[in-house]
């Protein structure tokens, strides 16, 4: 029916607004409650994004990585699974693009092709250890996968400090990428580089998937009602698992896009926690591959406008995790405006039966 | 050989590092008997155990600490429960969000107490006392081992039999155990599912905040950033294997705690260290696998016996 999508898109505008209005109002609240110079850090925080050129930039750049664990996690949930993966494959990811883009000469283009495409072979390979570990034995993969990112990231440090490590450096990074490897910068005065462009193809690319073919079709129809789809012929399990495959390697080529676009060098210590936000961003994109864009943009603003409040003022930057963990608390509320959007359905319920002034209201 | 104080050692350490394991794994069994999936055990263990330190050196006591730490996860518990029983989000998003919130919102409170990121060395905080068990500490070899631990482990191990009889053995207990059942049921007679799965949830809190102020002021004296590292996660794994049965979830507490402890020795020696780190996450991984396997044979036996006595 249609009047009844107008009233589901309406209601989850609604919730939108709810979460990102109630999430600003905590900024101000923390800000206004413990900084000594609040309207420094409010004009730093909203309006510092905007100032420069190079700032703009940032928000561009601080969006890509989030697309491709945004566009993994829409995937895995849309399957009805819970895998915590995207975390981990993102982080394997960038180990993989690090080993060919140090030490397997090849010529440039092609480069950073193979880099990213080890990097997504690596992140689906990751991915599939609990998908396996559910479809074979029922072992709950919200467990394997959050135990394996743990794995994950003391792995690719200690490949990095045994193997890759650059001895001149004091703290730990690896030994310089060949700049045949590096995925250039596609607009002068920033960094915001080509796999930004990769990341809007892959979000063109899913949504084709999960709307345009059979495939993602079934993975729907699975992630809805796995009994359904069992009983109507689809190879539930099949589906479960290739979801989760696809998603690691998205995430896995992420992690390579970040590492090659943005570094010269492998320099993290620990996972840096895209797959986390990505979840955050998946919600706010009300799981539409389409709208992963607009919400990682946002996403991104927010982290660029934390970033700039820390450094201006004396509010720390760890306020924006806050507010991710807040708005994915209010967008997951399946119930929060329930009441009213049930009024509007039995309302244009009404209207449509011709019932309108025969019904008190009471 | 491997000398004998080395083996006291061990064992020492092996009933240190199972404390907060247990403690949190104890909670989520009470959460799991009444159908609910804690996944921000993490978060809120992360949470207590800074607000453990900041009541204590606020406070200037013990007592101080207990209340904000225990006050801290009864109030991160309370917003899980509210929005996954009453604005019925997911429980795995829910216990996603608390686990983000309590990252960001543990170092943004430290930096504002004591203006760093990473420890709160800076403070001055109370820690739970060590005890020595009168009779036991003379024993020779078992003094040495079961003695002269924190007096939140041995309340940890308290709490092993206490939540045993009040699962098996209170109304409450089997009200809980009722809505884990069959919910449907128990609210045809009359249970308030939501209740019960409410305070259910509260109860958890509490434990896994006792397990995250140990990590604080038992474990450690101070609270550094990000200090739980997933024991949290673990312990939900631990009462997964061990049935969401108390005597079960110690059992696999100290199965997992035990590669925790043996990660600590190895440390010393020539073995690269993230590999050491590695340790108890595969071993987690590797026990639920053994276990998934050993309960999916059951039920399959299970199924072929009935079929038989049907056939029959």
């Amino acid at each position: 029916m249609d009047s009844n999508k107008r009233i589901h898109l309406i209601v989850d505008m609604a919730k939108l607004m709810i979460a990102i209005l109630v999430s600003c109002g905590l900024v101000t609240a923390i800000v206004l409650g413990t900084s000594s110079e609040p309207m420094n850090a409010f004009f730093s925080f909203f309006i510092g994004p905007f100032t420069s050129f190079r700032r703009i930039g940032n928000i561009v750049e601080a969006a890509s990585p989030l697309m491709f664990t945004a566009l993994a996690v829409i995937l895995i949930f849309g399957a009805g699974q819970f895998s915590m993966i995207a975390e981990g494959a993102f982080f394997i990811g960038t180990l993989g693009a690090m080993m060919v883009a140090t030490s397997v000469p090849l010529p440039t283009g092609i480069h950073s092709a193979v880099a990213l495409l080890v990097a997504a072979a690596m992140g689906a390979t990751v991915a599939l250890i609990p998908a396996l570990l559910k479809m074979k034995w029922q072992v709950s993969e919200v467990v394997t996968s959050l135990m394996l990112n743990y794995i994950v990231q003391f792995f690719s440090i200690y490949m990095v400090s045994y193997y890759f490590r650059e001895v001149s450096s004091s703290s730990l990074a690896s030994i310089a990428f060949l700049d045949t490897s590096l995925l250039p910068v596609i607009i002068g005065g920033t960094r915001i580089h080509a796999g930004i462009i990769l990341a809007v193809i892959l979000c063109l690319l899913i949504y084709f998937l999960l709307f345009r073919t059979t495939f993602g079709m079934k993975l729907r129809i699975v992630g809805n009602n796995p009994k359904f789809a069992n009983y109507s012929g689809i190879k539930v399990t099949g589906i479960m698992v290739a979801s989760q495959v696809i998603a690691g390697a998205l995430a896995g080529m992420g992690g390579g896009a970040e590492l090659l676009g943005m570094y010269t060098r492998f320099k993290w210590t620990s996972s840096p926690g895209y797959g986390w936000t990505g979840i955050a961003v998946a919600l706010l994109a009300r799981n539409n591959p389409l709208l992963v864009p607009l919400a990682a943009l946002f996403m991104g603003y927010l982290n660029v406008g934390a970033n700039i409040m820390a450094r201006n003022s004396d509010v720390s930057s760890e306020v924006v995790k806050i507010i991710q963990g807040v708005m994915i608390l209010m967008i997951a509320a399946e119930a929060l405006l329930k009441k009213w959007k049930q009024r509007m359905i039995v309302e244009a319920a009404k209207a449509e039966t011709g019932m309108k002034g025969d019904v008190v209201n009471d | 050989m491997i000398d004998y104080s080395f083996i006291v050692d061990f064992l020492f350490m092996w009933i240190r590092v199972a404390t907060p394991i247990l403690l949190t794994s104890l909670g989520a069994v009470i959460c799991e008997r009444t159908g609910v999936v804690n996944l921000g055990l993490d978060g809120i263990m992360l949470i207590s155990a800074l607000f453990g330190v900041l009541g204590s050196a606020w406070g200037g006591n013990l007592f101080w600490g207990l209340a904000a730490g225990v006050g801290a996860a009864l109030i991160v518990s309370g917003v899980f429960a509210y929005f996954h029983l009453m604005l019925k989000a997911n429980a795995v998003l829910c216990g996603t969000a608390v686990n983000t919130i309590a990252g960001g919102l543990t170092v943004f409170v430290l930096q504002l107490a004591t203006g760093e990121k990473g420890s709160s060395s800076s403070l001055k905080s109370f820690s739970f006392p060590a005890v020595n068990i009168p009779i036991i500490k003379d024993i020779p070899v078992l003094g040495d081992i079961l003695s002269g631990h924190n007096v939140i482990t041995y309340f940890a191990f308290l709490m092993v039999i206490v939540i045993t009889v009040f699962l098996y053995r209170t109304p409450m207990g089997l009200r809980m155990r009722a809505v884990g059942e069959n919910p449907s049921a128990a609210s045809s007679v009359g249970q308030n599912v939501v209740k019960i799965r409410f305070l259910a949830i509260l109860l958890c809190g509490v434990m896994a905040g006792m397990g995250g102020m140990y990590l604080s002021m038992g474990y450690l004296s101070m609270f550094t950033r990000d200090m739980v590292a997933g024991r949290g996660f673990i312990a939900l794994a631990a009462c997964a294997m061990g049935q969401a049965n108390p005597v079960g979830a110690l059992i696999s507490s100290m199965v997992f705690s035990f590669f925790d402890g043996l990660s600590n020795i190895l440390q010393l020696l020539q073995i690269p260290s993230e590999f050491v780190q590695m340790l108890p996450y595969g071993a987690t991984i590797l026990g639920l696998t053994v276990y998934s396997i050993q309960k999916q044979r059951q039920k399959n036996k299970k199924n072929k016996e009935i079929q038989q006595n049907v056939i029959k």
